[in-house]
């Protein structure tokens, strides 16, 4: 273990820890308001360790969704994280296989985006799978930390706080800051827009199909905007 | 969902989301993303996280003013929120004030 390296990403993700603690226990919190049990989401964020999907997951295991919609649902949010992995792949290439395990473990949003940030000024004294694994385990023993007290906290407040509508507040918390132009925008009307129509299909397969729909509706409109950008030049 | 059904949900989630950060990491023939792939990929949260949130907010939950159900109305004030400040937890706060705020009111 290179200690400097460690302790550099232990550092560097210090301050993302005040926005990943509170995060953490509303996950807690809400989980348990859904009717999880305090230990299950605990366990939930030791293993996955993907706040987003998390509390998509919660949501659905609430509403009695089937596990595939459940695993579907949180492999599309999750799928950014191939993006990351394409992009660190080429910065670890020599390293062992177990190294690369260890950093593909902790690949969350703000460890990646610190470690691409580090890993593009190829600093020679770095290491690199050390770096983010001190990025990434304080980020994972906060996260899970946070959950549990959230969790078992979270059990002892009584059901007029309304604290189930933490959920759909969190992912809009999410989700405007994630339109950031016009196709992202034809993306979101179009996934919400087709997931209110659809919402009574059963499965929650108005989910799935929505959310599918919106990622064409946006890519179509972004490569038709890119030929028109194309034209003008 | 029986409990034992929630864990072999988690156990799966973990691996699907084990599966997708180390792809590329672990991957012999590592093969860059198609140009289309990438594109596509960008617009995966928007699309994905609005088709959660719209029915969610649009679902009543028994308390309303009018024709507007108190959800509705604090995730509307929260939107805002989030769209002028871009902050997780100023949308959040303001979320559930707001929720608490007109529960009280009508209380």
């Amino acid at each position: 273990m290179h200690r400097a390296s460690f302790l550099a990403g232990v550092r560097d993700i210090a301050p993302m820890l005040l926005g990943a603690a509170p995060f953490g226990l509303i996950t807690g919190v809400s989980a348990v308001a859904a009717g999880m049990a305090a230990v299950d989401v605990t366990f939930m964020s030791l293993t996955v360790f993907a706040g987003a999907s998390q509390l998509a997951a919660i949501a659905l295991i609430g509403s009695g969704a089937a596990v595939w919609v459940v695993l579907l649902t949180v492999l599309m949010i999750n799928v950014r994280h191939v993006m990351y992995a394409a992009a660190l792949a080429p910065h670890v290439r020599s390293l062992g296989l177990g190294s690369r395990a260890a950093i593909g473990a902790v690949l969350v949003d703000h460890v990646y985006a610190f470690a691409s940030l580090r890993f593009a000024k190829r600093e020679r004294d770095l290491d690199r799978r050390d770096y983010v694994l001190g990025l990434g385990l304080t980020m994972w023993l906060v996260w899970t930390g946070a959950t549990a007290v959230g969790a078992f906290a979270g059990a002892q407040l009584p059901p007029s706080w309304q604290l189930d509508f933490a959920v759909p507040l969190m992912f809009l918390a999410l989700l405007i800051p994630s339109i950031r132009d016009r196709p992202g925008l034809v993306a979101a009307l179009t996934g919400g827009g087709l997931a209110l129509a659809l919402a009574g299909l059963p499965y929650n397969l108005g989910l799935v199909s929505a959310a599918l729909a919106g990622i064409a509706a946006g890519t179509i409109a972004d490569t038709l905007l890119a030929a028109r950008r194309g034209e003008d030049a | 969902m029986t409990r034992p059904e929630v864990w072999f949900t988690i156990v799966g989630m973990a691996l699907v989301t084990f599966a997708l950060r180390g792809s590329f990491l672990l991957a012999a023939d590592r093969t860059p993303l198609r140009p289309l792939v990438q594109r596509a990929l960008r617009y995966v949260p928007p699309a994905v996280l609005a088709a959660i949130v719209a029915p969610a907010l649009a679902q009543p939950s028994g308390a309303a003013i009018g024709p507007f159900d108190l959800r509705l109305i604090a995730g509307l004030v929260a939107g805002l929120v989030a769209w002028r400040t871009r902050g997780i937890l100023a949308t959040f706060g303001t979320g559930m004030l707001t929720l608490w705020g007109l529960t009280w009111l009508l209380g």
